[in-house]
């Protein structure tokens, strides 16, 4: 089963990441809200209306993983027709495609087919061609798999920009280094379950995990942490406490000493989401 | 609309993958390769004096023969040209942007199916005419019904065209390929050994062509097709390959007909329900 009672909320106008192993059950996820895969039991709801119910698909955009086109056309020919199949007039596309394609930096291969393009030209053109109708809710699977710098800091300022607009951008990513300067919040998934969530707004610098090697530690102590910490746990004569800015160290330092603990050792290190990524996920399968 | 799109979408990628433009290249060589033989039979016939009965009768066997061509390359060319479109496009990932947007899946399958009889129909008009204007300039022949045959040859082709459609909503592009290329095969041998029966009397082999005609009733549509275009005493006096042994019945080409529409509606209801 790759994916199993999986129940998440985004919050409407934010940049979402989801993130999990290589068989976490991601883009079957993704699939099973845009009606591709249809689940083996219980519904798939977006937007609030069931993920069968084609109309709503009208308010989603999508770029696949691994993105295959008709290689015959031109950029602007397919981000037509895209636009056509999301009931988009033919006189609003003329205005609107030739924008999309200087916005995804590609006016100057307008006329090549998309056959002679590489895969980060082809990346860029379906990027835009999950826009070409101004969805309110945006799906991104590996959106930046395929390009070089200066491509990544164009589609993550396409993503910012959607934002703006008020869309919802869902952002499927192993590149956690993106993941973690572009989105508001991210979901962690393993086997098929959503286990942990982090609000990346509440700590722009990243966690901090803090050991304290000492003696003495009492649970006052560590009830009277909370007010600076999001987790403190001890283990013998070690405690771990976790927290989103450096500025409360000296008052956590000064609270574990007043609380009359010795303490041999404080190490402070900023964890990344790459680390927090290996820490949640434990070990590595070889999936 | 979503049908409309798919529809146009599939017929300018047979336009600018230069799949029918191929075909027609194809098909210009075998018209002057026809019309040679066509030229150099009616030299023979005007050197040894052959009677115009006599001239009548073969020229319009060979007219015959080179709209069974026609028939055969049109099938083919239906087969091969659609084997890779849903099959195809689900492997390579290519449904999914398309298949995600707002119009239902029936609307893609249809109007790909849509899309490729509007080429074939092209490809049969063309050569069809081609051939027949071939025997009409250089033979002297023009066959009775034409219109009637190049509807039948077309109905063929739609007949190929769905189950390849059909199969390609189940199967990978080359197990779909073998599936349908094997059972046109099938009708093709179940067709001559029921014309063999003319000759040999067995009431068996009339029912192993019915029967294989049920299983794929692409061959058996040409049988009438060729029923309907030849002189009536040709075919009455089996002077001529296609022999009125075993003539097809109206009800065959109406089963042919269902038999067609009940297979779209197999593969519409398989690619609603499979996952992409």
């Amino acid at each position: 089963m790759a994916v199993r009672g999986l129940s998440l909320e985004v919050p409407r106008g934010a940049i979402f990441g989801f993130l999990g192993p290589n068989g976490a059950g991601k883009s079957t996820s993704i699939k099973m809200l845009l009606g591709l895969v249809r689940p083996t039991e219980g519904h798939a709801y977006v937007l609030g209306a069931p993920s069968t119910d084609v109309q709503v698909r009208r308010k989603i955009g999508f770029l696949p993983e691994d993105f295959r086109f008709y290689e015959w056309l031109t950029p602007g020919e397919l981000l037509h027709f895209h636009g056509r199949l999301c009931g988009v007039a033919a006189s609003q596309l003329r205005e609107r495609v030739p924008n999309l394609l200087e916005l995804v930096g590609l006016t100057p291969h307008r006329d090549k087919r998309l056959s002679e393009f590489s895969k980060g030209m082809l990346q860029r053109v379906g990027l835009a061609q999950a826009l070409v109708h101004e969805p309110e809710l945006i799906f991104l699977d590996e959106p930046t798999s395929g390009l070089d710098p200066m491509g990544r800091r164009l589609v993550r300022d396409v993503i910012r920009a959607q934002r703006e607009r008020g869309a919802t951008v869902f952002l499927n990513s192993h590149l956690l280094s993106e993941v973690e300067i572009t989105c508001d919040e991210v979901a962690f998934i393993k086997d098929g379950e959503v286990i942990a969530r982090r609000d990346l707004r509440q700590s722009p610098q990243g966690e901090i995990r803090v050991v304290v090697r000492g003696a003495k530690f009492s649970s006052g102590m560590i009830a009277g942490l909370k007010k600076w910490t999001a987790s403190a746990n001890i283990e013998g004569e070690q405690l771990t406490l976790t927290t989103h800015s450096t500025e409360v160290l000296p008052d956590v330092l000064r609270h574990i000493v007043a609380a009359g603990a010795d303490v041999y050792e404080f190490k402070p290190e900023r964890l990344s989401l790459e680390d927090l990524f290996v820490r949640i996920m434990g070990e590595d399968r070889g999936l | 609309m979503g049908l409309w799109l798919m529809a146009g979408i599939t017929f300018r990628e047979a336009a600018r993958r230069k799949i029918l433009w191929t075909a027609l290249i194809a098909g210009a060589a075998f018209l002057a390769i026809f019309g040679v033989g066509l030229h150099l039979q009616m030299s023979e016939f005007q050197t040894r004096q052959t009677a115009p009965f006599m001239r009548y009768q073969v020229m319009s066997s060979i007219l015959l023969i080179g709209l069974y061509t026609v028939d055969l390359l049109a099938v083919v060319m239906t087969i091969l040209t659609a084997i890779d479109t849903i099959s195809g496009e689900i492997a390579s990932g290519t449904i999914h942007a398309i298949a995600m947007k707002p119009i239902a899946r029936w609307q893609i399958l249809a109007g790909k199916w849509t899309g490729f009889a509007g080429m074939v129909a092209i490809y049969v008009a063309m050569m069809f005419g081609g051939t027949i204007a071939m025997g009409s300039w250089l033979g002297g022949v023009t066959p009775q019904n034409a219109i009637r045959g190049a509807a039948l040859v077309y109905l063929e082709c739609l007949v190929a065209l769905t189950v390849t459609i059909m199969f390609g909503t189940w199967f990978s592009t080359l197990t779909n390929g073998v599936l349908v290329l094997g059972l046109h095969g099938l009708a093709f041998m179940g067709g001559w050994l029921e014309q063999m029966s003319g000759f040999t009397q067995s009431s068996k082999l009339v029912l192993v062509g019915v029967y294989t005609s049920l299983l794929m009733p692409s061959e058996t549509i040409w049988r009438r097709a060729a029923f309907e275009m030849q002189p009536p005493l040709a075919g009455s006096l089996q002077f001529t390959v296609f022999p009125d042994v075993s003539v097809p019945s109206a009800t065959m080409i109406g089963y042919a007909g269902v038999y067609m529409a009940i297979a779209l509606a197999i593969g519409i209801y398989h690619f609603q329900k499979r996952d992409l």
